[in-house]
């Protein structure tokens, strides 16, 4: 029993990252009717956006310490973060410290604005064209855009911590009966999931309660229709891109900690993300996130060691073969709906 | 008994009952118009004969055989071709390609893994084409890309592609939908023509009253989903109920 | 001739001259010269032209015809690479039967991956065979290591025992593949003046594939079968309504693009034998899409031609560093050389893979139709301006 809560723990932070990738996927999906290979691509620039703000904030200045010296008797240079120079040592060490949870302040503008200029500047023109067409510009896109940050930013993944606070972890087990240590849970991970579960209850709010989403939703069941009722959707789509872009950056800012980032985390998770989006049911919000984290769980129970030694390798390829079941059971997907997509 | 007998066909989708209960027979060599207002559930019963839609309830036999639970292209092999509203042809290939292809249908089946010989050099093919384009007045337009043909021309094309299969049944959507008088009139030509030439039934779906009653040896008049009446069309016209249910100022005038 | 008719068969004349002479063509610069960095006449590379030439004609099978967009057919070639390094490692180094083995399998591969993924079509389709290429990677990756040999990747070892042949040769090595015993690893050189031209027996036998192998794409494009994939890539509603099963068609592009495929990682693993997960990456699947598209879906020629072009510029771009920028451009002022340098560098060398990807959206966006398009714009806007020129002095006279 405390096994399988273990696991389904596990799962639930990747589950949340497949969740809100998948998320944003199917509102553009939805929204604009484009297959975007580059979102995968967002959620890794979500990512470096946290190293980079980790990189910016630690870059020192050297004062030399005459009261010490290094091993060749030199006298001892020491770096200080300008950030503590500025602030003091106590609050800059904080800010330094918080260096990821600040950096969702500073992504989501960073976002947003890449967003809005990849739809103006690209997706926009491909409306029109067909889906091959669309897959293939935004899978050259996702390829540019991580050889720039592979550049940029070297090919080995660069640890982000999460601030000291965050570090230890949850004994789950003790607090919910079982022997202690038997469910350890990082903090991190928790908040991870819980910030999950808040944007994508805030998305859903959105579309439910805004007017603005509203329209959003019927766009999405039917554009020509709203089209025609003079409203104009092309605007609110371009906004949809950028809330898209925005929710799987901030999904890849706040992975940073659990999972190193690297130039290739975008394309990893991509084609996880269009099979969990596959399984949900193209078109169905709801069905994405169902799906991303009953997949992510999934994966972590074929990583327990009990199936592993049944089925060695399982939890690599789990994902795939639920998927292509699903599939052949429910062509349409767990809940996708007539007529998306169907021809 | 008919070539194509509908018996007690109903099809609900959700909480609409599309068609309610469907009885209609279509005599060998007839011209069967179907008619009736918006949403009286001709396009469904349409896509029942031939395979798209499966109906809840009843049958739809072909020639004594039944048609439920056959896939469109298994239909066509029977012997029912279709004319869509909108012209659907191979909008890619030239007028020559698209009526090459229901000519090896024809002859090879449903699938023929035919991947070396070159279909230039399949000459019962070609004249077969070139038999129906001659036939058709398209034999100038072979070259064509047949998407850049006009609208009457694809419409042609079509009912020329369907005929390559020398079928015993055409079915034909509002075959004039969206045309202008004179094309209308041209397609309404074309269709006696066919009639006199071959041996076909036709069962059309037809809004344009004077298509209707230039062409149609019966009627059926189709409302909410159920047949009001069938009958030749000199009787439908002054037919009080169909009158009041759909004809109105049409028939008047 | 050979059941083609006149233009297809200078098509064939013409892509038969260019491989045959390839390594003339591709060594214009002699040896010793400062332009021999832009030779490309070297064994290995011709190899990885005509067998790449060789995967994107077969891609081109399914999505130029059909238009169904496959993203996971990295995976058929690195099936077939393992199918031919186990047949070296069990039965001899003759290519033949691991060349055999290759593409049945990979066929085999392909049935089994199109008869689920073509349930599907659009982007559904593209999803599931990117799915499918994905496990595939993680199958020999990790999961089945005692017939991949997981991250190394499979290769020959001394105690292999290949029951037709030898297990180690005279000298205590590993014998090397060969056709019915001539090796292909074998280069002649020619030393003409300046110039050394080599020729390979292995780039002679992926040459005589290739033309093989594009010698039937000709005949499947002009046959009803051909016909048949176009008419669905058209309208499948009407090919449904015409009597006409799309599914078998279908499928049967799939799994003739997949043997294509697996007789490229057959060659492949002939050439150099051995065989590692990172050819069934969806990257590698992603090139050969890229490929096809460069050089134009749907035609014939284009599909070598973009084969050809990505490779040739893949070979060169790497080479090209910062020092040889800065030699280039060292005429220009210092300030400007820098930042002329600083911009190119990211195209070079590494960074190829960006030029590769900003090739595919320039090429998506602007050319869809590829070099092939590209090449009837070029010749219809020249034919244009000598005609313009032609009234021009045709009308001088009269006046």
């Amino acid at each position: 029993m405390d096994a399988i809560i273990l696991q389904i723990l596990n799962g639930l932070d990747k589950g949340s990252a497949y969740a809100l990738i998948a998320l944003g996927l199917t509102l553009i999906f939805g929204t604009l009717g484009v297959v975007n290979f580059a979102h995968g691509a967002l959620f890794m620039i979500g990512a470096f956006c946290a190293v980079s703000l980790n990189k910016l904030l630690n870059l020192s200045f050297e004062t030399v310490d005459p009261t010490r010296t290094d091993f060749l008797g030199n006298p001892l240079k020491v770096k200080t973060p300008y950030i503590e120079g500025w602030f003091g040592p106590d609050l800059g060490h904080a800010i330094i410290d918080w260096s990821v949870p600040l950096a969702i302040l500073f992504s989501i503008p960073i976002m947003i604005a890449v967003g809005f200029i990849m739809e103006r500047g690209l997706i926009k023109h491909f409306y029109r064209r067909p889906h091959a067409d669309q897959i293939l510009v935004t899978f050259g896109l996702a390829i540019v855009l991580q050889e720039l940050i592979k550049h940029y930013y070297g090919a080995n993944p660069i640890q982000t911590p999460a601030p000291d606070a965050f570090k230890g972890s949850f004994d789950f087990g003790a607090m919910m009966g079982f022997d202690p240590n038997t469910i350890i849970y990082p903090y991190w991970r928790m908040i991870y999931f819980a910030f999950a579960a808040v944007i994508i209850g805030g998305v859903f709010a959105f579309l439910q309660f805004t007017t603005f989403g509203m329209v959003v939703r019927a766009g999405m069941a039917d554009r020509e229709t709203v089209g025609l009722l003079g409203i104009n959707i092309d605007k609110r789509f371009t906004i949809m891109f950028g809330l898209a872009a925005a929710v799987a950056g901030l999904a890849g800012v706040m992975y940073a900690p659990i999972n190193s980032p690297n130039y290739h985390m975008g394309m990893d998770f991509l084609v996880l993300s269009f099979v969990v989006v596959v399984v949900g049911g193209m078109g169905s919000l709801p069905g994405a996130v169902a799906a991303g984290f009953l997949l992510g769980i999934l994966e972590s129970f074929a990583s327990m060691n009990e199936i592993k030694s049944i089925i060695p390798g399982i939890d690599q390829i789990v994902i795939y073969v639920a998927a292509i079941v699903i599939l052949l059971a429910r062509p349409r997907g767990l809940l996708g709906r007539r007529g998306v997509m169907e021809d | 008994m008919g070539i194509l007998d509908v018996k007690n066909v109903g099809k609900r989708f959700g909480g609409l009952q599309a068609l309610g209960d469907v009885n209609l027979s279509v005599k060998e060599n007839t011209v069967h118009a179907i008619i009736g207002p918006n949403g009286a559930g001709k396009s469904t019963l349409l896509n029942c004969l031939v395979g798209k839609l499966i109906p809840d309830t009843g049958s739809v036999m072909f020639d004594g055989q039944s048609v439920l639970g056959r896939t469109p292209y298994e239909i066509n092999q029977m012997g029912i071709s279709r004319v869509f509203q909108t012209p659907e042809i191979f909008g890619d290939l030239t007028v020559m390609e698209n009526m090459m292809i229901p000519c090896f249908a024809m002859r090879d089946g449903a699938f023929k893994l035919n991947g070396i010989r070159s279909v230039e050099s399949d000459t019962e093919i070609r004249e077969r084409a070139e038999a129906m384009m001659e036939d058709m007045n398209l034999a100038e337009k072979r070259h064509m890309h047949s998407a850049s043909m006009s609208r009457g021309d694809k419409r042609r094309l079509e009912i020329a592609m369907c005929l390559a299969q020398e079928p015993r049944l055409l079915l034909l959507d509002e075959p004039t939908a969206g045309m202008a008088r004179a094309d209308t009139n041209n397609t309404i030509d074309l269709l006696k023509e066919i009639k006199q030439k071959r041996d076909i039934t036709i069962v059309i779906i037809e809004h344009d009253m004077h298509v209707v009653f230039s062409l149609a040896e019966r009627i059926t008049v189709l409302a909410q989903g159920t047949p009001l009446v069938e009958d030749v069309p000199e009787n439908i016209k002054g037919h009080p109920k169909v009158r009041e249910a759909y004809l109105g100022e049409a028939a008047a005038a | 001739m050979l059941g083609l008719n006149k233009k297809d068969f200078t098509l064939l004349l013409i892509v038969a001259a260019l491989v045959v002479f390839a390594p003339f063509i591709l060594n214009p610069f002699p040896a010793d010269s400062a332009m021999a960095q832009f030779n490309a006449g070297y064994p290995d590379l011709m190899q990885r032209f005509v067998i790449f030439g060789i995967f994107a004609i077969g891609f081109n099978i399914l999505f130029g015809l059909t238009g169904y967009l496959s993203f996971g057919h990295a995976a058929f070639l690195g099936v077939g690479s393992y199918s031919a390094v186990w047949m070296f490692k069990l039965l001899s180094m003759n290519i033949v039967p691991a060349i055999i083995l290759s593409v049945i399998v990979s066929g085999l591969f392909a049935m089994l991956i199109g008869y689920i993924s073509l349930r599907r079509t659009g982007i559904y389709f593209s999803i599931l065979t990117l799915a499918f290429a994905e496990m595939s990677f993680r199958l020999a990756y990790s999961v089945l290591t005692p017939i991949t040999n997981g991250e190394t990747g499979l290769q020959l070892t001394l105690d292999d025992p290949r029951i037709l042949g030898e297990t180690a040769t005279a000298t205590g090595s590993i014998p090397v593949t060969n056709f019915f015993g001539i090796e292909m690893r074998a280069t002649e050189v020619m030393n003409v003046g300046g110039w050394s031209f080599q020729f390979n027996n292995g780039y002679y036998m992926c040459a005589i594939m290739l033309l093989l192998a594009f010698y039937l794409a000709i005949r499947i494009f002009r046959s009803p079968f051909g016909m048949m994939l176009r008419a669905v890539k058209s309208n499948q509603q009407r090919m449904n309504y015409t009597g006409l099963n799309t599914k078998p068609y279908t499928l049967a592009a799939f799994v003739i693009s997949g043997m294509y495929a697996g007789l490229a990682g057959g060659l492949m693993a002939s050439m150099d034998p051995l065989a590692g997960a990172e050819r069934m990456q969806w990257t590698a699947s992603g090139e050969v899409v890229l490929m096809t598209i460069l050089g134009g879906a749907g035609t014939l020629i284009g599909p070598v031609l973009g084969a050809g072009f990505i490779k040739y510029f893949e070979n060169i771009f790497s080479k090209i560093n910062e020092q040889v920028l800065h030699s280039w451009f060292h005429a220009l002022p210092d300030g400007i050389e820098n930042a002329v340098v600083w911009v190119l560098e990211h195209f070079v060398g590494s960074g190829w893979h960006l030029t590769l990807g900003l090739l595919f959206m320039l090429v998506v966006t602007f050319l869809p139709g590829g070099l092939v398009e590209g090449g009837q714009r070029l010749g219809r806007l020249l034919r244009r301006k000598d005609a313009e020129k032609k009234t021009a002095t045709q009308s001088t006279p009269a006046e």
